[in-house]
């Protein structure tokens, strides 16, 4: 048993995620106060480069052929190894399509608790979470002796995770990893689109509250009138009312225009992940509790329909006037 | 081809929270729960595998207020059996809790895919697709949105970010947590659940002991700080409008 901070490295396609940066900001201020080192776990196949601005004290580095792609089995089986030997006081995972694969897995596996969706840890040992959709934290202490956790983006900036001096590299050995019963066929790329909603300057952004499909006509005539585009949250892609490519957020598009109208969204973390970097963002929904009231730089607790069309006709006025 | 559907109930996001007098909870007494919309999703998903591979169904839920309903329409929707788990859940199930029920009721079905929404917003300790894939020594693939079935194997679309699609290759029996079913959760009418109601019963299985081990001890609840909220505007959509051409004339796009 250790003091130290486990970090599990994301990657995908020879780049890193934010997450992992985010993670190891995370991982410092815990070991800070746990008198241990920031340790990262960079699973891959010729993948060493990945390292170089990770600011850990030390990457534990595992080559392998069958770790070229994120596999679950793959990972769960390097992690379970790495994990039961080196006992650390806490290991971060992504909130994420990677982390979240393995992180309940090795829960079980290594019979150690899983603390989910943690936006921020303390020195002393403390983690804060938001789940709810965003709308209720909660806190407290990471089990003890030893926890996992799960982490979501926006306590640490991925800056504060980057470092300019390489950090110590560790090549370990695995055994086997054969009979692997999660592989990677192939990727199919994201459809290309009509528009890309992650270089507009002007967002229209649709969400529940939108109510029926024929509705989002009224959210790009005002997108029409103003030079902007019409994008949405989650579940709006899922009824298909937009294609894939308008979806903002965690599977979607990053985003960040000099206006996000967000109408009917509620702003739920998924979403949320999607707008982080945008300064203006004027919230709009009939729920006063909706977490995008807590981001958003204006509000108004209105009918989004009711209001698009007064919107319109003003936005009208305001161009011939 | 048998397909279990492990399914929940949470609180409705659209009703107002509030935290107990132990400040550490969220206090159930007005809450109304609605299905997860994941869970929501993996049903349908499983619905359209039957169609397409001649499937049987079997959903499984803890017993809660407003489960039987849950239980039902799915019934109605296409699913062929539902199992209600009974035991003492007065003080709440975690997720590791929730997986461990299910992992027994699951173990006897011998299914050849599990299909469960690939998380929930009140997950605090996991999610429960991979928690049962732990218990149950299968293969776990989450943020699926598609799923195709071949000869004792099944390929699946998994989601990355920005639209990325892994297709991956799951050998059965395997996990699989559902981000998005291919088509939208289908709508099934009131009448159709009252006739499952009349000629379908739900099976009940009792839990002996209640095991919430594996999450963490919560100290403090509470919402986000107010502090950081937006600037609200007053008034009705009238008001707002004017209000808003002034700030988007003010950002520059107008």
């Amino acid at each position: 048993m250790n003091q130290d901070i486990y970090v599990v490295i994301e990657h995908l396609r020879g780049q890193v995620a934010d997450i992992s940066f985010i993670m190891l900001a995370a991982a410092r201020s815990l070991a800070q106060g746990a008198g241990g080192q920031v340790v990262g776990i960079l699973l891959g196949h010729n993948a060493q480069e990945l390292a170089n601005n990770l600011s850990a004290d030390r990457v534990d580095y595992i080559d392998h052929p069958l770790l070229a792609e994120f596999s679950s089995d793959a990972y769960i089986l390097a992690l379970t190894e790495i994990i039961s030997k080196a006992e650390p006081r806490a290991v971060l995972f992504g909130n994420t399509s990677i982390g979240s694969d393995v992180a309940s897995v090795l829960s079980v596996k290594l019979d150690l608790p899983l603390v989910s969706s943690c936006i921020r840890f303390s020195s002393d040992g403390k983690f804060t979470s938001q789940i709810f959709g965003g709308k209720i934290m909660t806190e407290g202490t990471l089990p003890e002796p030893s926890a996992l956790a799960t982490m979501i983006p926006g306590g640490f900036k991925p800056e504060e995770g980057q470092s300019a001096q390489p950090p110590a590299l560790n090549p370990l050995s695995i055994e086997a990893l054969d009979d692997l019963r999660v592989k990677l066929v192939n990727y199919v790329e994201p459809e290309v689109a009509d528009v890309d909603i992650s270089t507009e300057s002007i967002l229209i952004s649709v969400g529940r509250g939108v109510q029926t499909e024929d509705n989002i006509e009224l959210a790009e005539e005002l997108a029409d009138l103003l030079g902007g585009v019409v994008c949405s949250s989650r579940p709006i892609v899922d009824q298909g009312w937009l294609p894939t490519s308008r979806m903002v957020g965690k599977s979607g598009k990053k985003v960040k225009p000099d206006l996000y109208l967000a109408l009917g969204i509620s702003g739920a973390p998924e979403h949320v992940e999607g707008i982080s970097d945008c300064e203006n963002i004027i919230a709009i929904n009939t729920d006063p509790s909706a977490p995008i009231f807590d981001i958003a730089k204006y509000g108004a607790e209105v009918d989004m329909l009711d209001l698009l069309e007064v919107l319109i006709e003003e936005v009208e006025e305001a161009k011939e006037g | 081809m048998k397909i279990a559907v492990p399914i929940n109930l949470v609180p409705d996001l659209v009703e107002e929270l509030t935290i107990d007098d132990s400040g550490t909870a969220l206090d159930m007494t007005w809450l109304r729960l609605t299905i997860n919309e994941f869970d929501d999703h993996a049903i349908e998903e499983a619905i359209l595998l039957k169609e397409a591979n001649d499937a049987a169904i079997t959903v499984l839920a803890s017993d809660q207020e407003g489960v039987d309903d849950m239980l039902f329409t799915a019934i109605a929707k296409g699913a062929d059996q539902a199992i209600k788990i009974m035991g003492d859940f007065e003080e709440g199930l975690n997720s590791h809790a929730l997986a461990r029920i299910f992992r027994d009721v699951i173990k006897e079905l011998e299914p050849d895919l599990v299909l469960t929404g690939v998380q929930a917003h009140n997950d605090q300790d996991g999610s429960i697709g991979p928690l049962l894939a732990g218990y149950l020594e299968m293969p776990y693939v989450g943020y699926v949105s598609g799923v195709d079935l071949q000869d004792g194997k099944a390929i699946v679309k998994k989601e990355y970010p920005g639209g990325l699609i892994a297709e991956m290759e799951v050998t059965l029996p395997a996990v699989l947590g559902i981000q998005a079913a291919e088509e939208p959760p289908r709508y099934v009418a009131i009448s159709k659940v009252r006739q499952a109601m009349k000629t379908s019963t739900i099976e009940e299985r009792e839990i002996s002991d209640l095991d919430n081990s594996g999450g963490p001890v919560i100290d403090r609840m509470f919402k986000p700080e107010v502090g950081e909220r937006a600037i609200m505007i007053e008034g009705d959509e009238e008001e707002v409008a004017t209000r808003l051409i002034e700030l988007f004339e003010e950002i520059g796009v107008l």
